[in-house]
């Protein structure tokens, strides 16, 4: 599968510090009609995130309205959502490509801990 | 048809069942008028006609009933426009027209004839519009009633829910022709501001559209997607959603998701209805009334 990097937010400062990177929180999302898995994602505040989203059937879309992400998920391709969480909370995403009778249930949240 | 009398008792009646929407600075003009140009449409939305499930189960006969109900309106209206989801989506093209020639036979009921159709996403976006057009002709076009300019804008054609380029384009180009003092009136599906992103109840190039509008005083928006009544401002522009033919969901940003409210055996048609819109004198400014679907 060809691999699609998508920086929604890419923070990058440690080289010029020489400071240890920090961890990265990877996760992976699997994205067909109608749910995204895992559909509950926990992260913890302030650290970068890596998100490998594959689509299997439908050009879905993935829309995090609380964060300013959205992003066109090519069927059957990986797409890579990078950010860092700054602030704690609950924030939904959704498919926001119709993609058929059940598209209405297709979304999930992130858990944003301190 | 009003005349000022009924429209001021209209006006002044609470309980939500009718909404003014006169134009700011037009209010006077509209009670002076002559009533020449004075008219009645209905508004029907969100049928999702071929839909089998627990929030309805009684789906088969909805549609039915609303035909039902509409004709018996002791005023006929002078047009009725659907604004989207005639039908509930599938993935075959081939029931997809078949729930779009079986919608289209039920409502071959309606005593009045004079139908304006829009498709919503679940007509639409599976296929960009092609079995809709088919069937039903453009998903966005403009007319002329009564001196008011009627423009349709398909928000749904497109999976992702934008307008485009193309139809921008066209609509600046029709309000080019439209003299910016004409009242306009839009139908369209999906509301065209960010009511609740996270439902997806937005267009995702609305403010574009909303922009384009603003080149004139007197614009209203009739839609419906979020099936329930809801009112909403934008600067000048009043929106208005219209209630479903078919299950009601949840107030905006109510529930954690958008999923229909629970059917009443008790009351089967809870949440279902419909309007009527009258357009009271020239300028233009429009009273709303809010029909429950009840059993006749």
């Amino acid at each position: 599968m060809r691999r699609t990097l998508v920086a929604a937010a890419l923070i990058s400062t440690l080289a010029m510090a020489g400071a240890e990177p920090p961890p990265v929180q990877r996760v992976d999302v699997v994205a067909k009609r109608y749910s995204f898995t895992p559909a509950e994602i926990v992260l913890k505040r302030g650290v970068p995130v890596e998100l490998d989203i594959t689509a299997l059937d439908f050009t879905h879309g993935f829309k995090v309205p609380d964060l300013d992400i959205r992003v066109d998920l090519v069927q059957g391709q990986v797409t890579r959502v990078t950010f860092t969480p700054d602030k704690a909370g609950r924030f939904d995403f959704l498919c926001d490509n119709f993609c058929g009778a059940g598209h209405e249930e297709m979304g999930g949240h992130f858990v944003v801990r301190d | 048809m009003i005349d000022r009398r009924e429209f001021l008792r209209l006006t002044t009646l609470g309980g939500g069942a009718v909404f003014a929407s006169a134009l700011t600075g037009c209010a006077g003009s509209m009670m002076g008028g002559s009533g020449r140009d004075d008219f009645m449409f209905v508004q029907l939305s969100d049928a999702h006609w071929g839909y089998k499930g627990p929030a309805n189960p009684e789906s088969q006969n909805t549609l039915r009933e609303a035909v039902a109900a509409v004709n018996a309106l002791p005023t006929q209206p002078e047009f009725i426009v659907f604004t989207g989801d005639l039908t509930h989506s599938t993935d075959d093209p081939v029931e997809r027209r078949r729930r779009l020639k079986e919608f289209r036979d039920i409502i071959g009921g309606l005593s009045v004839q004079t139908i304006h159709f829009m498709p919503g996403e679940h007509d639409a976006s599976l296929d960009r519009g092609a079995a809709f057009q088919e069937l039903f002709g453009p998903t966005h076009y403009r007319f002329e009633h009564r001196g008011v300019q009627f423009i349709a804008i398909d928000n749904v054609s497109d999976p992702g829910a934008s307008v485009g380029e193309e139809q921008i384009a066209w609509l600046q180009g029709e309000l080019a022709r439209i003299d910016t003092n004409t009242p306009i009136v839009v139908f369209t599906h999906r509301p065209l501001f960010d009511l609740v992103p996270k439902w997806d109840w937005a267009t995702r190039d609305g403010s574009r559209v909303i922009t384009a509008l603003q080149s004139h005083r007197n614009v209203t928006v009739f839609y419906g997607h979020i099936h329930q009544e809801h009112h909403f401002r934008t600067g000048d522009i009043a929106h208005h959603a219209a209630k479903s033919l078919i299950f009601p969901l949840p107030a905006p940003d109510s529930a954690p998701t958008r999923a229909p409210l629970p059917w009443d055996p008790a009351q089967p048609n809870k949440g279902l209805g419909y309007r009527s819109v009258d357009a009271a004198g020239m300028p233009a400014a429009f009273a709303l009334r809010e029909y429950p679907l009840v059993r006749t």
